[in-house]
């Protein structure tokens, strides 16, 4: 059984298209991530999903429930842990996570198995105030006022944003863990790195779904060689690059260009053209494709195919 | 019932560690009790004079068109009874009466000496004082004019006159603060009512927690009630406190019954604490919330009556406060206090509040539920 069934689901902020004919399948106990930028319509699809808005048109359920007509028992059902930290910041901790479990008619004592993982980590601190605590505390209050009252489905929009790597880390183990007690978890990140944490991921840019797979599968699907190139003027390097007929696709990516050759052209070739160029401080060579290349490639066909991602 | 019960704790949580929440509710009160009523001073137009004329001659005639003529003075009655004017009074239908007793021209001819009685209802004390002090005027004025033509007159040597005796019902001693006191602890249980209870319920929007708030199974009614209930609490409280300040430092009198000024202060609280939700489904930061607040505010209480008489306002402004609940309280209060009126008096204005509690209530609630899922 589905734990999550979204069908072309659609949601628009005036002229702005958020969600666009969007379908997507999360199966029972999977740890499914929505991946994509800032604007892509990640938050408006999860604050659908846990009821907090309306879609336009199509059908969207939780469990087996309908977020328009069924939204008190999706209530019931669902944990969700807002992009924007949303705990009452003079409460203290204890009392934040007493008065979510409360309004669900529990108590913390009675599902302590459940958070004592995450909760355990700021016991110490729980009669300071959530105001005063650090992000990455403020994170795992957050997480466990989600789980206070045992979730079977637990909506994650961007945790991971503005938290340290090393919170970073910690927070996915944690989130693998949840998976382990058989909770299904959408998670959504603008990090692509993340991507590979997730048991399979959605790709989402402009309200429109660029494809849903296994993050090895995303990847596999890029079939160009890929160099990482270098030089001193960057802007420069990328004007000259994309000149060029061999040239598939050019993107920056941090302090490289990640080049991808829809012809056999080798290394040397393009280290070679560079210095006819005038270019300094070259530095070519061969990388394997991230699912950041998988994404870019994908918007890139999108658009260049009017906005549709052509079936494979 | 629960679940409110846990939300109030938490409101109250909350409220005791604002730091600035607690001193605005208690101390603010007093601090304006003790400016405001000690400020502010009016000039009176448009006091409604009933004549009881029982003399029905030319001298009379002329007196009383004098009044009318006068500006201050509106002629709303004639009649022959003192009973009929005394009526008038307590029905607040005339400010103030004036008696003419029915050998008033036929002593002032006979015996150079005749006198008028004037009653005035003193519950609004500057204008009660004004008006009398208009109204001696105008007789004095009446009394030279006589003089003048009694002068000319070869016959009549000696021309009559006449001395005016008057009380002042419902604050005999034309205690000012008696009248502005029961006003300003109106506008200070409003303040508690609308500000901060609109700007609690768009405070949960605009730190976000309310979507965490959405997503739990709670209503939306347990949830409005939590909130706002706690304010309706401490406005009581507030108003309790101001009465007993009152009462102990500006010696205001307590006329009528506590009950009936909590009763109707209960179901203005509503009306009061309605607003506030439906300010708070309007905006989204407090900023916001108490910008309209504020707005809402000034105009209610310039038009309330508290500091220039209703009364004396142009016609189609008289016609706003109807729909201005701090006038229907700050009339209450008055009559409660001053004049020991009871529930029976004040049907009317406990009639009106309820409408009120209920069209913006539902209006609150409604627009609440668009807003929210």
């Amino acid at each position: 059984m589905k734990s999550i069934r979204i069908d072309s689901v659609s949601k628009r902020y005036g002229q702005v298209r958020a969600l666009d004919q969007v379908s997507i399948e999360v199966e029972k106990g999977e740890l499914f991530g929505l991946i994509g930028p800032d604007g892509a319509g990640k938050t408006t699809l999860m604050r659908i999903l846990v009821t907090l808005l309306l879609p336009d048109s199509g059908t969207a359920e939780v469990e087996g429930w309908d977020v328009r007509k069924d939204y008190r028992k999706i209530r019931r059902l669902v944990g969700y842990m807002p992009g924007r930290f949303s705990l009452y910041q003079d409460l203290s901790v204890e009392e934040n996570l007493r008065f979510f479990a409360t309004l669900f008619g529990t108590t913390v004592e009675a599902n302590y198995d459940t958070i004592k993982d995450i909760y355990g980590q700021i016991e110490p601190f729980r009669k300071r105030k959530a105001g005063k605590l650090s992000g990455g505390m403020k994170q795992k209050l957050a997480l466990s006022c989600a789980l206070v009252h045992r979730p079977t489905v637990l909506f994650l929009d961007e945790p991971t944003t503005g938290v340290d790597p090393v919170s970073r880390k910690e927070f996915w183990d944690i989130l693998s863990r949840l998976q382990e007690q058989g909770i299904t978890i959408l998670v959504s990140t603008p990090y692509m790195d993340e991507a590979s944490r997730c048991g399979r991921v959605a790709l989402i840019q402009k309200g429109k779904i660029l494809g849903v797979d296994t993050p090895g599968g995303i990847v596999k699907e890029f079939q160009y060689p890929l160099l990482a190139v270098q030089s001193r003027d960057t802007y420069r390097l990328l004007q000259d690059l994309r000149r060029q007929s061999w040239a598939h696709s050019v993107y920056p990516f941090g302090e490289y260009i990640h080049l991808a050759l829809s012809g056999p052209i080798g290394e040397n070739t393009v280290v070679h053209l560079l210095e006819s160029l005038n270019h300094q401080d070259i530095e070519v060579h061969s990388i394997v494709p991230g699912i950041e290349d998988s994404f870019m490639e994908r918007m890139r066909a999108m658009e260049e195919n009017g906005g549709i991602y052509p079936k494979s | 019932m629960r679940t409110i019960f846990f939300i109030l704790r938490k409101e109250f949580r909350q409220i005791f560690r604002h730091r600035v929440m607690l001193p605005m509710i208690f101390l603010m009160p007093i601090i304006q009790l003790l400016i405001l009523s000690n400020a502010a001073d009016f000039e009176v137009r448009n006091i409604y004079l009933h004549v009881v004329d029982r003399d029905l001659s030319p001298a009379s005639r002329r007196l009383i068109g004098q009044f009318a003529a006068s500006k201050h003075f509106v002629l709303t009655q004639t009649s022959f009874s003192a009973e009929l004017g005394f009526r008038d009074l307590e029905a607040n239908d005339a400010d103030l009466v004036l008696e003419i007793p029915a050998d008033f021209e036929k002593k002032l001819l006979r015996e150079n000496e005749a006198s008028l009685h004037l009653n005035v209802n003193a519950i609004n004390a500057t204008k009660a004082g004004l008006g009398q002090a208009y109204a001696s005027a105008i007789i004095r004025d009446f009394n030279n004019n006589l003089r003048m033509e009694w002068l000319d007159m070869p016959d009549r040597q000696n021309p009559g006159r006449f001395d005016i005796t008057h009380s002042f019902w419902f604050n005999p001693d034309l205690n000012y603060k008696a009248f502005m006191v029961p006003g300003i602890l109106v506008m200070l249980v409003t303040l508690v009512g609308l500000f901060l209870a609109g700007i609690n319920v768009v405070k949960e929007k605009e730190i976000g927690t309310i979507e965490q708030i959405n997503v739990t199974p709670i209503h939306k009614s347990q949830f409005i009630v939590g909130k706002l209930l706690p304010f309706w609490i401490i406005a009581n409280i507030e108003l309790g406190m101001g009465l007993a300040f009152g009462k102990l430092v500006f010696h205001i009198p307590i006329a009528g019954s506590l009950w009936v000024v909590f009763g109707f202060a209960a179901i203005y609280l509503l009306v009061v604490l309605g607003m506030g939700l439906l300010i708070s489904t309007v905006t989204e930061t407090q900023q916001q919330a108490m910008f309209i607040a504020y707005f809402v505010l000034v105009v209610f209480i310039m038009m309330s009556g508290l500091f220039t008489p209703i009364e004396s306002m142009p016609g189609w402004a008289q016609k706003v406060t109807w729909f201005n609940p701090i006038a229907y309280f700050v009339d209450v209060m008055r009559m409660v206090l001053l004049k020991g009126s009871g529930w029976y008096e004040i049907r009317l204005h406990v009639y009106a509040m309820m409408a009120m509690a209920l069209a913006v209530n539902t209006l609150a609630v409604l627009n609440y539920r668009k807003v929210g899922a």
